[in-house]
């Protein structure tokens, strides 16, 4: 009898609605946690895998040396790399393109390469409005490279005890 | 004041012409704080439910996205207005015209403060609860003449969710005429005189709370919106509808909780009365504020009640809605009528003397 009436008080007093509003009611003074992306950017973490770059040593050489080992490890074959010999007898790439629409950003290719040369940076907000610009060439890798060269330095050391 | 208009234009016009203008000014003086209440209404709700959600809500467009409004209702006047095939035209453009002008409509009875109201009738709350069942119409045209399963489902929904819920809300209404003794709203107002203690909100807790939520299931709001329900039948009796015949129907939805926000605060919160009356220093110091703006800052809790609601609680079952209405609602109010009718031979409390 006693749980009966208990059970009617709680179905008319509508405790059970009165206290979901005042969940929600509590939520409407929590403190908002929406990034306003253009404005607000959430940190990156010095691993983030974002467009590629090739990077130089500090006396202008190319670091890469056509091992093509990130060719071989990468899962969706979005690399493509032809090498020979140059004129001073070192091995180097004469062609070295990373298809942007194949490649997943696993970063395979970084992990696979002796030489740090192949490097996914921090830099992730770009766009290619058709196709053709989104093969990137050695060229435009190693211009994005020198253009980046501090940051991508900055985070290999950042990481380096970890690797 | 109305009249006051009317007799000085007779002064140098025509007494039709007159009559005519006056007529478009009460009709203006209306619509338009309430076609701008809507758009800040519909506003607040998505900045209401965002925050509770712990989001931002629209923040894009102008300061603190305040012209979100605006820019929907370029978007919704500047789209296309779709006609399925095989439909109805003619019910199909009627259907918005049917929900718009009863929600235009029963304004005109509604008191906003002691003098301003459009028609003082004496029979305001029958002329609010038939003009707002013809809203029904809007609904079941649409669904009909849309020529769509889902459209057809919906207004089924719809009118049998809104013809259910009417005899609760009608049944809350006939224990406010009990306690006033009048079917005038400014005189169940002045009913209601005396502080907080003497608004028929305390006699009448219960129907307070069925009249909200029979309000909520008249409008096809949350947690009552199975006549839309996204997840079973799209988007209900609307689905084929675009442009400006949706906007239609959504500000005909907004006006409504609006109504209805007006009505509750009306007849159980004491209407424009302050709630500190007879209380000695804050009836002084409250004493600036106009009538008018008692009865908005009501009105706004209560549409922020709505909003509320919406936020909080998942959608009713259909089955359960219907158990709802004629099981619970309709059986509470009427106990409470024999409530109210003993509470009256008894002179009971400050209301029934």
């Amino acid at each position: 009898m006693v749980k009966f009436i208990r059970h009617q008080v709680k179905t008319f007093g509508l405790t059970e609605l009165f206290k979901g509003l005042a969940l929600t009611g509590k939520y409407l003074f929590k403190k908002k946690i929406t990034v306003r992306y253009p404005e607000e950017k959430t940190p990156l973490s010095p691993r983030f895998r974002g467009h590629h770059a090739l990077r130089r040593y500090e006396n202008g050489e190319e670091r890469c040396i056509a091992c093509k080992l990130c060719e071989a490890v990468c899962p969706a074959n979005a690399i493509t790399i032809e090498s020979e010999e140059r004129e001073d007898g070192s091995r180097r790439t004469t062609q070295y393109d990373i298809d942007m629409f194949k490649c997943i950003y696993c970063g395979f290719c970084e992990e696979a390469c002796p030489v740090d040369a192949i490097v996914e940076t921090r830099v992730f907000e770009y766009e290619f409005q058709e196709r053709g610009p989104h093969i990137m060439t050695k060229d435009k890798l190693l211009a994005f490279g020198d253009k980046h060269e501090q940051q991508i330095a900055a985070d290999r050391a950042a990481d380096a005890k970890y690797r | 004041m109305f009249d006051a208009i009317q007799a000085f234009l007779s002064t140098f016009l025509f007494d039709w012409l007159a009559i005519v203008i006056t007529l478009v000014i009460q009709a203006l003086v209306v619509i338009l704080p309430i076609m701008i209440t809507v758009m800040l209404l519909t506003y607040a709700e998505r900045k209401v439910i965002g925050y509770m959600q712990v989001r931002m809500g629209p923040n894009r467009v102008g300061p603190g996205g305040w012209f979100q409004p605006i820019a929907d209702a370029i978007k919704l006047m500047t789209k296309e207005v779709i006609f399925p095939r095989q439909s109805n035209k003619f019910l199909f453009i009627v259907a918005p015209v049917l929900s718009i002008a009863p929600a235009v409509a029963v304004w005109a009875v509604i008191p906003f403060s002691p003098e301003v109201v459009v028609s003082d009738i004496n029979a305001g709350i029958l002329y609010i609860l038939a003009v707002s069942s013809i809203l029904v119409y809007g609904t079941i045209i649409a669904g009909w003449a849309s020529n769509s399963k889902y459209a057809f489902l919906g207004a089924l929904r719809g009118s049998a969710q809104k013809i259910s819920y009417e005899i609760a809300m009608g049944f809350a209404l006939v224990t406010v005429l009990m306690i006033a003794g009048s079917m005038n709203l400014s005189e169940i107002v002045a009913g209601q005189q005396g502080g907080i203690l003497n608004w028929y909100l305390l006699p009448l807790l219960p129907m307070f709370v069925v009249y909200f939520l029979s309000g909520l299931a008249e409008t096809n709001r949350t947690p009552f919106d199975i006549v839309e329900g996204e997840a079973e039948i799209v988007a209900g009796f609307h689905v084929e509808y675009s442009g400006m015949t949706f906007g239609v129907f959504m500000l005909a939805e907004y006006a409504m909780m609006i109504l209805i926000s007006f009505m509750t605060a009306i007849m159980f919160l004491g209407g424009w009365l302050s709630p500190f009356e007879g209380i000695p220093v804050l009836e002084t110091l409250f004493a600036w504020v106009p009538a008018f703006g008692w009865l908005a800052f009501k009105v706004s809790f209560l549409l922020f009640v709505f909003l509320w609601l919406r936020a909080t609680f998942p959608r009713y079952r259909y089955d359960q809605l219907m158990r709802l209405g004629w099981k619970v609602l309709i059986p509470v109010t009427i106990v409470w009528v024999f409530v109210v009718g003993a509470m009256q031979y008894f002179k009971f409390g400050p209301w029934f003397n």
